[in-house]
């Protein structure tokens, strides 16, 4: 057991150091009838590296890799090249078994990547502050509307029908037991979302208002107005960003207003990985801070003198605060938050605009191109990487048909939304520097032939 | 002017039927440097052993209890910019808030300094 | 003789007296200072080369970015090199060992990271078609078959990101099944006073109040306390077991009949699961909800402070409430994904969504390469390894540091100590720190609340006898060191990349983002 250090001989000096006959013994606290007396039943017994890989190599193989074929989806998991470096440096064994830095003085390579991380989430998504990472945007988003609560001291949160409809349920599931009231709509296959019906549903009961940018269809809007409105009825303005890469071409929401900005940060410096391990971006006003979820780094100094950074503001978070705590979360995404601030510190000003551009344009392209195919047709006319396709059958067996053809041609609606006819024949196509013109073409000819 | 004590570690001085609330020197020891004290806003109605303030240090957070019900008639904004007020001044400007008294009775039963002393010489 | 010793060169040993002299850099050889990225970097640097990619016309109409974003580039050298002189003022549990109580540091086995890598599951989207991803699907039922085996359960949800998650997914499971069963007038859940603070504060988050148990002088639940609290106004019990004192709930089973016949439901914190894989299951115990933290007892790491991945086994009672997706295998081999779409006939009490997509992908393919690699056999000898190690700490320790409850038989995985014995001035926090010097992380501290100065220390398996010995050691003496009031102890660590730094100054004037410094004003 390549794993366990102990030799027998090791075992039996430590039992005679214990003054116990044996490693069974040492377990009497357990009642007999709750001890097993063999090994767990079904479980195969300790295997060799070799064996293992084989098992798990096969397991993969199963899957149809997305580097494989021409890929298009998106809907809130991108796929980006993330450079080797990243890779390389989140596996120093320095980064990647230490813990939650509680002894900063031994901690200060985690305690500085943090500060560093909430820096670039902050200047990214325009806000004052942001914290060291939730577990993913979804429930970044769900936090940002109990801190809503907090700080309004209302309980009715809006949320655009653009909004994530995994996001939509986690908040909805979540506020049957919390009493929050949240109302929620679907979107409609439309240029444009639902800003003008969001901004007439704030009233002097509503304590946030939550809207995706880029939203769930791809479109992108304004978001000042609704800023503005939202503070004229002193409700807060949460907008959710599920493509950060974004924000390198257009304006942050902090800019635009918002009051708190999160953001699901898995296509800077994190694989698709089936859904997860993904990285939860939290930034919000600094008026805020002292409701915020999640842990914080902050600078001070040391007893020399010399700057060093330590996690602070900790009397909101559940090890002290217990009960009344701002949030229950603990561990977070520690180790997708160093790939994304690898990756974005590797990308810059320069490189974050540089790949902005370069998936703007290669998507308005492929819009250009698909839209040109009988019996598809262009629904967002502004978007940053991803937009909408409306086909002239249900968009769900068609997706079905192309991936057998080995060609995952994008998120029909219908699989985000089953069941709602009014949007069946929405097909969302995200294309990203790692499509090519050829995979582009691929789809457009396989979709000509499939819609003929 | 009288002032008394909380076996809570709170500290009331009374004026008429207005008062100034604090926690003790013995309490801000306890908890060693203070980081952050939220007071109750102006107009806030408190009621006697009920939650009024959160004081905080680094690794702790206490509730502030009212030690008499009333309404509060002012916070200590200087506490917003200078916490540690509470460990060099305690029982003076480091002072909570200010409040009218719903019933001077429920001052019965405080303990005045001395008694204060000797409770917390048996902690 | 021509040319006799041209260089000059003639090796001789350094004078060791003599005070260090201060370095301009402030670095000290291999402990090297490193700038922020803000400080070092410019906007205009780039560490990649972007691909060349169609161009179409632009579509952002007035949204597109006018304003600077600040953020800071590296080249690839200058990344790889800033990143890596970071991580060496990190501790690790690559360095050494790593005793944080109720953490279960543990070695992370390469194996997980290789497999985790592995295209099939690292490159695939999670909406694409499920087809085309059985492999995954693969994965997730058979580490939920296993994770249901082992703890001896009638479900799992394995959506949950970490243990506070999985924490808050049981006890919304417990809020679905009493509503289901009209008594959502249970408002009560009771923890007792050793328990995470992540139990008080996930109750607390689902609507519940929060009621203390008290512990008995051995450590252990006041399982008479509990029992007299019992009613009908109780939604349940949160219990880590083993605990936090390091010690098995051994009530747990009367606990457990006695929250049932009462009308309620028995959450298990499995933080600690470790100390008991592979020989007990809780299930047999009448747990109803148990998170895994496959970051502890599963091996998956840290990364200092997560991802974390909070899988959550259920009762028969519970597991219809639970959480979607979920995956179900038919007979022909296919696996379902269950989600939105296909709940209302499979699953019609399934109380919702906690997450987007379908859980830690990642962490599943490391737990499920880690259990395959113990097996069975591996598994028991694991949580036998880390209770031998733990006991082993307690008995060499307990002569020189206060064990309140070594008499209170053999411990789990853990071991507690408290301050007790300590002269006025010195602290846990003294130890802790002196350790640090020593070489080593320190152990959990100020936790569990039940002792005063409470030192938790868990080796876990993965440490020879060798590490603990020095282990021992070390801690031993930074102890004999406090008792003795050496006044060196206040000021450690002294060897750290940094000395103690200032939590006040931090917390009063929080500064959480960089900022240029603002320029000199002019002398006047």
């Amino acid at each position: 057991m390549r794993y366990l250090p102990l030799t027998d001989t090791d075992r039996t000096e430590m039992l005679r150091v214990i003054g116990a006959p044996s490693i069974d013994a040492l377990f009497a606290d357990v009642p007999e009838e709750a001890r097993l007396t063999g090994p767990i039943h079904g479980l195969p017994n300790h295997a060799s590296e070799l064996a293992v890989e084989r098992h798990m190599s096969a397991l993969a193989r199963q899957n149809l890799v997305a580097g494989e074929v021409p890929f298009f989806l998106g809907c809130g998991a991108y796929r980006h090249h993330v450079p080797a470096s990243v890779d390389h440096l989140i596996q120093r064994g320095e980064f990647l078994t230490a813990y939650t830095p509680y002894q900063p003085e031994i901690a200060q390579g985690t305690l500085q990547m943090l500060f560093e991380f909430q820096t670039q989430v902050a200047r990214l998504l325009g806000t004052d502050v942001a914290n060291a990472s939730m577990y993913d945007g979804s429930t970044a988003c769900w936090e940002a509307i109990v801190m809503a609560r907090r700080v309004t001291r209302r309980a009715k949160a809006v949320l655009s029908g653009g909004l994530h409809p995994h996001y939509v349920s986690v908040a909805t599931t979540m506020a049957k037991f919390t009493g929050d009231d949240v109302h929620a709509s679907l979107p409609e296959l439309a240029a444009e979302g639902d800003i003008e019906t969001l901004i007439a549903a704030i009233d002097d009961d509503t304590s946030c208002v939550v809207v995706q940018y880029p939203d769930i269809l791809g479109r992108i809007a304004d978001l000042s107005e609704l800023a503005a409105a939202c503070q004229a009825k002193k409700a807060l303005l949460i907008a959710v960003v599920t493509e950060p890469v974004a924000l390198g071409a257009i304006r942050s929401p902090g800019e635009m207003g918002a009051d708190i900005v999160v953001g699901e940060g898995q296509s800077i410096g994190v694989g698709l990985q089936f859904g997860g391990p993904y990285v939860g971006l939290f930034g919000c006003k600094e008026k805020y801070v002292r409701q915020m979820p999640g842990r914080l780094c902050g600078e001070t100094v040391d007893a020399e003198g010399k700057r060093g950074f330590v996690l602070t503001l900790s009397t909101r978070e559940q090890h002290i605060r217990r009960e009344k705590a701002t949030s229950n979360i603990c561990t977070n995404s520690g180790l997708c938050a160093l790939a994304f601030s690898i990756h974005m510190t590797l990308l810059g000003e320069k490189g974050l605009r540089g790949l902005a551009e370069a998936n703007h344009l290669a998507a308005s392209a492929a819009a250009d191109r698909l839209a040109q195919v009988p019996g598809v047709e262009l629904v967002t006319p502004t978007f940053f990487n991803e937009f909408t396709l409306k086909l002239s059958r249900e968009a769900r067996p068609i997706v079905r048909e192309l991936a057998d053809r080995r060609i995952l041609a994008g998120v029909s609606l219908g699989r985000l939304y089953p069941g709602i006819q009014a949007l069946e024949k929405g097909l969302v196509v995200a294309v990203t520097e790692t499509a090519t013109a050829e995979d582009v073409e691929t789809l457009a000819t396989a979709l000509e032939e499939v819609l003929a | 002017m009288t002032r008394y004590f909380t076996d809570e570690h709170e500290w009331i001085e009374v004026e008429g039927d207005t008062a100034t609330v604090g926690i003790t020197d013995y309490a801000q020891g306890q908890l060693g440097d203070i980081v952050f004290v939220e007071v109750p806003e102006e107009g806030c109605e408190v009621s006697k052993g009920g939650e009024a303030a959160v004081v905080e240090s680094v690794k702790a957070a206490s509730d502030v209890y009212a030690p008499v019900s009333g309404t509060v008639t002012e916070g200590n904004a200087a506490l917003t910019d200078d916490p540690s007020l509470v460990n060099s001044d305690p029982e003076g400007s480091g002072w909570f808030f200010k409040l009218t008294l719903a019933d001077t009775s429920e001052l019965d039963g405080l303990m005045d300094e001395a008694a204060y002393k000797d409770f917390v010489a048996k902690l | 003789m021509n040319a006799i010793n041209q260089s000059g060169w003639k090796p001789e040993m350094n004078a060791v007296e003599g005070a260090a002299p201060a370095t301009r850099t402030g670095n000290r050889a291999l402990m090297l200072e490193e700038a922020l990225i803000f400080e070092i970097g410019t906007t205009e640097t780039t560490g990649v080369d972007l691909p060349e990619t169609p161009k179409g016309a632009s579509r952002l109409g007035a949204l597109a970015r006018s304003k600077p974003i600040g953020l800071p580039g590296l080249s690839e050298p200058e990344t790889v090199r800033h990143y890596t002189r970071l991580s060496r003022q990190n501790y690790a549990i690559d360095l050494g060992l790593f005793p944080l109580g109720s953490c279960t540091m543990k070695h992370n086995p390469r194996l997980n990271e290789r497999m985790a890598r592995l295209p099939g599951f690292a490159d695939i989207h999670p909406l694409q078609p499920v087809d085309t991803v059985q492999g995954a699907l693969g994965v997730i039922n058979e580490l939920a078959f296993w994770l249901i085996d082992l703890t001896g359960m009638y479900g799992v949800a394995m959506s949950p990101k970490a243990g506070a998650h999985g924490e808050l997914c049981g006890i919304l499971c417990i809020k679905a099944a009493l509503e289901a069963r009209g008594e959502g007038h249970r408002k009560v859940i009771l923890v007792p006073e050793s328990a995470h603070g992540t139990n008080p504060a996930t109750a607390a988050f689902a609507g519940f109040t929060v009621e203390n148990i008290p512990a008995t002088d051995e450590g252990r639940v006041d399982t008479e306390a509990l029992k007299s609290r019992l009613g009908p106004d109780v939604a349940g019990v949160m219990i880590t077991n083993p605990n936090t004192c390091g010690l098995f709930e051994r009530d747990l089973k009367i606990i457990s009949d006695a929250v049932h016949a009462a009308g309620g439901y028995v959450y298990c914190d499995g933080a600690n699961f470790n100390a008991i894989v592979g020989r007990v299951r809780p299930g047999d115990l009448g747990v109803d909800a148990m998170h895994i933290n496959l970051h502890k007892t599963f091996s998956t790491p840290h990364g200092g402070g997560g991802p974390g991945s909070g899988p959550v086994v259920l009762s028969e009672a519970l597991a219809p409430f639970g959480p979607l997706p979920f995956t179900a295998r038919h007979a022909d081999g296919h696996i379902q994904l269950v989600e939105e779409e296909t709940v209302g006939e499979d699953h019609p009490h399934s109380f919702g969504r906690m997450t987007a997509f379908h859980g830690q992908m990642g962490m599943f393919t490391r737990a499920l390469t880690y259990i395959l690699s113990h097996g069975a056999d591996g598994l028991a000898q694991v949580a036998g390894d880390a209770v031998l190690n733990a006991n082993y700490v307690l008995r060499r320790l307990e002569g020189v540091l206060d064990a309140p409850f070594a008499k209170s038989g053999p411990c789990m995985h853990e071991a507690l100590f408290s301050d007790e014995g300590f002269p006025a001035g010195f602290s846990t926090l003294d130890v802790a720190k002196g350790l640090i010097d020593e070489g080593f992380h320190p152990m959990t501290v100020y936790f569990p609340l039940v002792v005063h100065g409470a030192m938790l220390v868990e080796p876990t398996e993965t440490e020879s006898k060798a590490a603990l010995d020095q282990f021992v050691d070390a801690l031993a003496s930074v102890a004999d060191r406090a008792k003795a009031g050496d006044a060196s102890l206040k000021a450690a660590p002294h060897y750290a990349p940094r000395r103690r730094l200032d939590e006040t100054q931090a917390a009063r004037k929080p500064v959480l983002v960089w900022k240029e410094a603002p320029l000199p004003e002019a002398a006047e």
